[in-house]
């Protein structure tokens, strides 16, 4: 059987607040993801969705090492990450880059953009000629070579994201953890980042993690995607299955509550109304966290928390009262 | 047609910059009726919200601001700060996209609503005010109203906020709502449930309600009638359906098309990105980024007129329809 590029298991990882009420120092704890597992092939997109607070960003953190995982395994191309040394984690973030969600806040500005793309060159230590390598990789993602040598605030979102996705591209990488990577660029402008990313793809078969609030973006890139709710991955499947057969009442109303932009079709379709807001992450719900929201929760949701469970439809879903 | 409730003239507001003039909002015409739901559409830089800040008359007095905003039949452009402080939440009032910063944090929510109240109704009383505080707050769906009331900002959730917010908005039945972005900040389960109390105002108290969005989604799905707006300009009006089904300005239709579909393997950009508004290129603004463009197109700029059921402002529009047909 062939190994997945990236393999996480049993993936938690909690942050302690610390807040002092009056005299007493009281700690509690945000579980912001909690156990989560799942695997992308190389070549493949996982698209993850999921509303604020629901964890998705932190799995990508996660992925990339850049915060302390609680518990659980994640492995990227056989090896497990954490516990290996500086120097082997050097050698295995070469291939694991992320893009962030705002174009403004992820460049340096006082560095031309030439400078910022060759960054992880340097810190890599890679031979050659740098200024060569950001050239291609400048056209490479629809920029002119001579831009180089101009700084940040010279372009606009949608260049600027271009930057970065250049400069997540110039090591080579296996998986690129692309977070929130449209949300800050007009529609316009998204159309063109987004095919973007689907030719670099095509070209050069890197594997994606895509992170996104957008379920129709999602819908357009992703091969299979994964639903998080408060910490948890609800539901996770091929594209297909996820989005014409929703099994977990959570994604089906998340998939409802997207307006389509057609107002026909958009005002003739049933909807389910979510009640309430996302539940506080320190306090989960006991049993099934969406059932304070669900309209289908009964005692035994309160009770014991559901697993995932593969569907007859192909995907798993954790639900006592599946579609 | 019901009454006309707002109605703005060749509205022009420049602010001026360290580096020369910039035209934010370059002759805007825009009408809102009675009781509907008006969308307007555009992306950032396009003037949206300009537009409607002018209206309010909450610009700074650096903005030159020229034409002509009828409210009711009063002209609110160079109004004494009287009949705008008449008009802010009274006849018309305006929601924005973030709630936590329209919110006082230091008053509890039931006095932010009476606030508002005895600011328009001097003659209130202070138990009739905080009744009809209550009474909002549950108008826009918050649970346990009388015990919330007496709660601060902090201990909402982002969509009870929006919700806080829009029950001051409406406290003195205005006829106009403007509603900026107000689920932008919002996960899409909130978004719907806030889309759905501002559509219950419009539909139980007849207030218009001029919707700013980016989100062509959002404007599908609740607006009557919708403003297509590009580098200041109104590029393109119409029924939504209609503007859904054969937009006629080359703007709307990049718009659309720019957008994921079902079964759509490759999405189609619009080229280039928004002029930079200190120097508008002459002409249609859209012309440089637009794939039919002619010398005509760069002549002088262009204004809304009549075609078919829509308005638009593209001098083109009857030849790049017959082009679709036969393509």
């Amino acid at each position: 059987m062939n190994q997945p590029l990236l393999q996480v298991e049993n993936l938690v990882k909690n942050f302690e607040l610390r807040a002092n009420s009056g005299i007493r120092k009281t700690k509690r704890i945000v579980q912001a993801v909690s156990d989560v597992s799942f695997s992308v092939d190389k070549g493949q997109t996982l698209g993850i969705v999921g509303e604020s607070g629901s964890g998705k960003t932190t799995v990508g953190r996660c992925i990339l090492q850049l915060l302390d995982i609680t518990s659980g395994t994640i492995s990227f191309e056989g090896k497990t990450l954490g516990g290996l040394s500086f120097e082997e984690m050097r050698q295995i973030r070469r291939k694991m880059q992320i893009v962030f969600q705002d174009p403004f806040a992820s460049l340096d500005p006082k560095m031309t953009v030439g400078s910022s793309i060759a960054e992880p060159l340097v810190v890599q230590g890679v031979a050659g000629n740098h200024e060569e390598k950001v050239a291609s990789l400048l056209e490479l993602v629809g920029l002119a070579a001579d831009h180089a040598k101009r700084f940040p605030h010279e372009f606009s979102g949608g260049q600027r994201q271009r930057v970065g996705i250049a400069r997540a591209l110039a090591l080579d990488p296996a998986l690129i953890v692309l977070d929130e990577p449209v949300s800050a660029l007009d529609v316009s402008i998204q159309a063109g980042v987004v095919n973007l990313f689907g030719d670099l793809q095509k070209r050069l078969g890197m594997s994606y993690v895509f992170i996104a609030h957008d379920l129709s973006v999602v819908r357009h890139i992703a091969d299979r995607v994964a639903v998080m709710y408060l910490g948890k991955i609800v539901e996770i499947g091929d594209k297909k299955s996820i989005y014409e057969h929703p099994t977990h009442p959570y994604t089906k109303a998340l998939l409802s509550a997207v307006p389509i932009p057609n107002p026909t079709t958009e005002r003739s379709r049933s909807r389910i109304m979510l009640e309430g807001d996302v539940p506080s992450p320190v306090n989960p719900p006991s049993g099934c966290r969406f059932r304070t929201r669900c309209w289908k929760a009964t005692e035994l949701c309160a009770s014991s928390e559901p697993q995932l469970v593969v569907r007859p439809t192909g995907q798993l879903s954790a639900c006592h009262f599946p579609e | 047609m019901s009454e006309l409730v707002l109605s703005i003239r060749d509205l022009r507001v420049t602010f001026d910059t360290p580096l020369g003039p910039l035209e934010a909002v370059r002759g805007v015409d825009l009408d809102v009726h009675a009781g509907e739901m008006m969308g307007v559409v555009g992306e950032s830089g396009s003037g949206k919200s300009v537009t409607f800040l002018a209206a309010m008359g909450l610009l700074p007095h650096q903005a030159k601001v020229s034409g002509s905003v009828m409210l009711n039949g009063q002209e609110m452009l160079g109004a004494s700060n009287k009949v705008l402080r008449n008009m802010r939440g009274g006849l018309m009032s305006m929601i924005f996209q973030d709630p936590l910063s329209a919110l006082n944090p230091v008053h509890r929510v039931g006095d932010q609503i009476v606030e508002m109240l005895k600011a328009h109704q001097q003659k209130m009383s202070d138990k009739d005010a905080a009744k009809r505080a209550v009474e909002l707050l549950d108008i826009v769906g918050i649970p346990q109203a009388s015990e919330r009331a007496h709660q601060y900002p902090h201990e909402f959730s982002g969509g009870m906020r929006q919700r806080v917010v829009i029950a001051i908005a409406i406290a003195n039945n205005p006829k106009v709502l403007i509603a900026d972005e107000p689920t932008t900040a919002l996960d899409v389960t909130v978004q719907a449930q806030i889309l759905e109390v501002i559509e219950r105002v419009q539909k139980s108290f007849g207030t218009a309600v001029v919707l700013i969005t980016h989100d062509l989604g959002v404007i599908a799905r609740v607006a009557d009638r919708v403003n297509v707006m590009y580098a200041g300009c109104n590029v393109e009006k119409g029924g939504v359906e209609s503007l859904f089904d054969h937009p006629s300005h080359p703007y709307t239709r990049g718009l659309l098309a720019s957008l994921p579909h079902e079964g759509v393997e490759r999405l189609t950009p619009i080229t280039g990105f928004p002029p930079n508004m200190l120097m508008p290129p002459p002409g249609c603004g859209f012309a440089p980024r637009c794939s039919h463009v002619t010398d005509a197109c760069l002549a002088s700029l262009p204004s809304l007129r009549t075609f078919s059921d829509l308005e638009t402002a593209c001098i083109r529009a009857e030849e790049l329809v017959v082009k679709a047909g036969l393509s």
